[in-house]
């Protein structure tokens, strides 16, 4: 079922490095990535831009009834995560104690395993961020 | 001759540790007389979202931000571990596109057990000096599986550090670089089958002796050095006890061996083991100090360097710095040990 | 030219874990009744509109269009699926109120199905999750809880509202429920029991989330020159809007206001030329109780941050100011998805007509539904009222 292998492999270069765009007309920058500026339409000048992986937790939640793929996660903490550069991305917290999170935690990017396909299949790699703690790394 | 060196290094260590006496406590071994005859305490476990490329990507990541490079100036990725998660497939393009180092690059992944990433040093050495690129980065990192109740269980743990090499900007100079190589079975793991075998007691002087020993003589020999010339020694560390009798056998002191000694703490990373050491010396080391490095993989060979460190080091600083990586610790129990690192059968991440 | 639009008809089945139903069992009672409540025979439709989120992934059968046409005895009837996600129903309503407006048909069926029991509870969480971004959202382990959790944090952040007050909602409406012959759960809930439901997404509970639920309504509508030669007691839809935002939740300029639903909500007051105190009940989309807390702001029941209060002030039971879901809502009432849209607007009959028994809300004249897709990316409002 989870094979779309094309799909995956488009969305690579977005997954693990935060690329994202920018209209060049109306400045605002999108994570994920956009065609269309929702402000300029017709006008826009989409342009490819990366981010900078620093943010801070704009929301988050303890999820205890995990997503399929997720059983043996659990609880793990899902968050809108506000990057320095505007956009709100929706992402896993790791590498800390559910418990610690909080609203307004500066977090930055790092790079896990987000699901797998069976034993065989390819596994898909991605966007995850943990706390900027001094002694989190 | 062109110079050629370390422009760059970084390093990542998972944030579990499980106890030596805990892992005891399972097999009713007593956990006191594991940790005193091997000399680790604790070793390091990745989360069940993290394996080796997790691992090489945190490290490499950490090397560029302490380099300043732009990422496209990187021509080859080389990663070197036992524990790649795809058998066909490998690390390095992955890696390689994490970091933006695509699509002008060569990559592969490597394998000699635990000296798997200094081959890939040693390979980016060649690149680099001929001219065909600027940046080469080799990775050594591992997420080694244990088997149960095996001696091995107790140190085998997850880690990798990364390096830049280059022939300017460098924090430190490779003057010089000899291998050991023999056909040596100590320790080994067929195609298809999940833990490795090994020698036991054969594991000792006829292969990790011999080899590290062998390729530290040589490269001093060759380059009219004594012991007492080096500020730092870095062997590769499969426990707190090999490293220390392969020094004194060379004539090194524990002064010298101690910065770049982490498997008492962490247990072994493989292919990250020496790597991760000679990071940690890398992070404490002054301007203009020497530091001897051999690796040790079973196979069997040893890559061992001869590394002068620049005036540059002391400006250029790990935002990262190993023992940090080795201080921030979370510790588990063996059940969810085992759940980490996929012993228990059905539970993987997997959909 | 000015067209009326009224419902005419209404049917439902009683919502519920129905082993013994199937797709096709289901809207067909639903259908029937409604029909017959119409007083119309089935040679009067002039078209059929079904609203159903995700038959595809949890009967495997797409195409359902025709299929419930068929299945009613009126092969060869003009009949069409649409789909946006939970707010299907809605839509539907919404499709049929267009095509009576527009001339072209004077007589619409519009139904509500969703059968979810034939897979396991984890595989309809997957098909209900198709509404949320599957790329940006659901690939990262997002559930549809933890959607509202994160706009339910915020909102606690934001404004104080409490874990007490999102748990009264969900009191309220099992006690409305426990009214209800066609709820899927008809017993109280205390603020303890809810309170003390296991977590499922921190800060939402067990309790405070709608059930995976099997069942079907549908209302019958007719345009005003139809409505008057068949109905005694016709109901006008005076205002029908639907309004989207973005698809996810991190793309939405607030994660604590829909958006859409105030947009959508906007339209309808303005087509039916009331305010929001004119609205004498609603039913709203409490697919997880803090949304019955972002409805009543968006719908301008009170301001933006104080829906938290309401509740606690008692403002929405069935005896009080306005009151909010007096069905039992998607809580209590059940939440077959495609269904639900058409349910609320077959209780905001039932309350207009005198018809609502035990639930009936004094003197009621104007309602309001609301019905929502996904976390707040489409919706749907309604207003009823029993003038024309």
């Amino acid at each position: 079922m989870s094979k779309r292998i094309p799909l995956h492999w488009r969305l690579i270069p977005h997954r693990y490095r935060l690329l994202g765009s920018e209209c060049k007309r109306c400045r605002e920058k999108f994570f994920p990535k956009r065609t269309v500026c929702p402000n300029c339409r017709r006008r826009g000048q989409i342009e490819e831009v990366g981010f900078s992986g620093k943010g801070e937790i704009y929301s988050y939640t303890i999820i205890h009834v995990p997503s399929r793929g997720f059983e043996f996660l659990k609880p793990y903490v899902m968050a809108l995560v506000k990057l320095t550069e505007g956009p709100l991305v929706t992402s896993q917290i790791v590498d800390c104690d559910p418990e610690e999170v909080d609203v307004g935690q500066k977090v930055m990017l790092t790079f896990r395993k987000i699901s797998v396909d069976g034993s065989s299949g390819i596994i898909r790699y991605g966007y995850k961020f943990k706390p900027k703690t001094s002694l989190s790394l | 001759m062109t110079t050629v060196g370390i422009v760059s290094y970084g390093a990542y260590i998972p944030r579990y540790r499980i106890r030596v006496g805990e892992i005891a406590r399972v097999w009713n071994d007593d956990g006191e007389k594991v940790s005193r005859g091997l000399g680790v305490y604790e070793k390091s476990v990745p989360a069940m979202d993290e394996d080796t490329v997790t691992i090489s990507v945190e490290a490499a990541r950490t090397a560029l931000e302490n380099a300043g490079i732009n990422p496209q100036d990187i021509g080859a990725v080389y990663v070197g571990s036992e524990s790649h998660p795809y058998a066909v497939k490998p690390s390095a393009t992955i890696v390689a596109e994490a970091i933006y180092a695509t699509p002008d690059l060569t990559a592969a992944d490597l394998e000699f057990a635990c000296k798997a990433g200094t081959a890939g040093i040693q390979m980016c050495m060649g690149l680099v000096k001929a001219g065909y690129i600027k940046y080469g980065l080799a990775i050594g990192a591992d997420t080694s599986q244990g088997k149960p109740g095996d001696a091995l269980e107790y140190t085998a743990s997850a880690g990798g550090a990364a390096y830049i090499i280059g022939r300017d900007k460098l924090i430190a100079e490779i003057k010089d670089t000899y291998s050991f190589t023999t056909d040596t079975p100590d320790f080994w793991r067929r195609e298809g089958q999940e833990y490795p075998e090994h020698g036991q007691r054969f594991t000792g002087e006829p292969a990790y002796f011999r080899h590290v020993v062998s390729a530290s003589k040589k490269i001093m020999e060759r380059n009219k050095l004594k012991p007492e010339d080096f500020d730092h020694v870095v062997f590769h560390q499969p426990n707190g006890k090999f490293p220390k009798i392969a020094a004194k056998k060379l004539g090194f002191s524990d002064d010298q061996l101690n910065t770049g000694l982490l498997t008492p703490l962490i247990g072994n990373t493989y292919s990250g083991s020496s790597p991760l050491g000679l990071a940690a010396v890398l992070d404490e080391a002054k301007a203009n100090q020497l530091i001897l490095l051999t690796s040790y993989g079973s196979g069997a060979g040893s890559d061992s360097f001869i590394i002068k460190t620049t005036k540059g080091i002391e400006k250029r600083k790990n935002v990262r710095p190993v023992r940090q990586l080795v201080n921030r610790k979370e510790y588990i129990d063996y059940a969810i040990y085992a759940k980490f690192k996929g012993k228990i059968k059905g539970v993987a991440l997997e959909r | 030219m000015a067209r009326d639009v009224a419902v005419i008809g209404v049917g439902m089945t009683k919502f519920g874990e129905f082993w013994d139903r199937g797709y096709r069992s289901l809207i067909t009672e639903a259908g029937s009744k409604a029909i017959i409540d119409a007083r119309i025979d089935g040679k009067d439709i002039d078209a059929v509109y079904v609203g159903s989120m995700s038959p595809g992934r949890l009967i495997g059968q797409e195409h359902v269009g025709a299929l419930v046409a068929d299945y009613a005895g009126l092969v060869g009837v003009p009949a069409a699926r649409v789909e946006a996600a939970c707010s299907s129903g809605g839509l539907a309503l919404h499709q049929a109120y267009l095509a009576i407006k527009s001339g072209l048909y004077d007589i619409v069926v519009v139904g509500g199905v969703e059968k979810m029991t034939d897979v396991s509870t984890e595989h309809a969480t997957v098909a209900l999750a198709g509404a949320a971004d599957q790329e940006w959202e659901a690939f990262h382990g997002i559930t549809f809880p933890g959607l509202y959790a994160l706009m339910a944090r915020r909102h606690m952040m934001d404004y104080g509202t409490t874990e007490e007050q999102i748990s009264l909602i969900s009191v309220k409406n099992h006690a409305n429920g426990k009214l209800n012959p066609y709820a899927q759960y008809q017993y109280d809930v205390t603020l303890e029991d809810v309170m003390k439901s296991s977590m499922v997404a921190d800060p939402l509970r067990l309790m405070h989330c709608s059930p995976i639920t099997d069942g079907a309504a549908t209302v019958v509508l007719a345009s005003g020159e139809k409505a008057k030669k068949v109905c005694e007691n016709p109901i006008w839809i005076k205002g029908s809007a639907l309004a989207t935002d973005t698809l996810s939740l991190h793309g939405r300029k607030s994660i604590t206001k829909v958006e859409a639903s105030a947009m959508a909500g906007k339209k309808a007051y303005q087509m039916a030329k009331v305010k929001p105190s004119k609205i004498d009940f609603a039913e709203v989309h409490d697919c997880f109780a803090i949304a019955e807390i972002l409805a009543i702001e968006s719908l301008g029941f009170c301001k933006i941050g104080k829906g938290g209060e309401m509740v606690e002030n008692g403002e929405t039971w069935i005896d009080s100011r306005i009151p909010i879901n007096t069905s039992g809502g998607l809580k209590a009432k059940g939440h077959p998805v495609g269904a639900t849209g058409i349910a609320q607007a077959i209780e905001a009959t039932w309350q207009l007509r005198g018809q609502a028994d035990k639930r009936q809300v004094k003197g009621a004249k104007t309602g309001l539904t609301q019905n929502v897709g996904g976390s707040g990316a489409t919706c749907t409002v309604h207003i009823f009222s029993e003038e024309k």
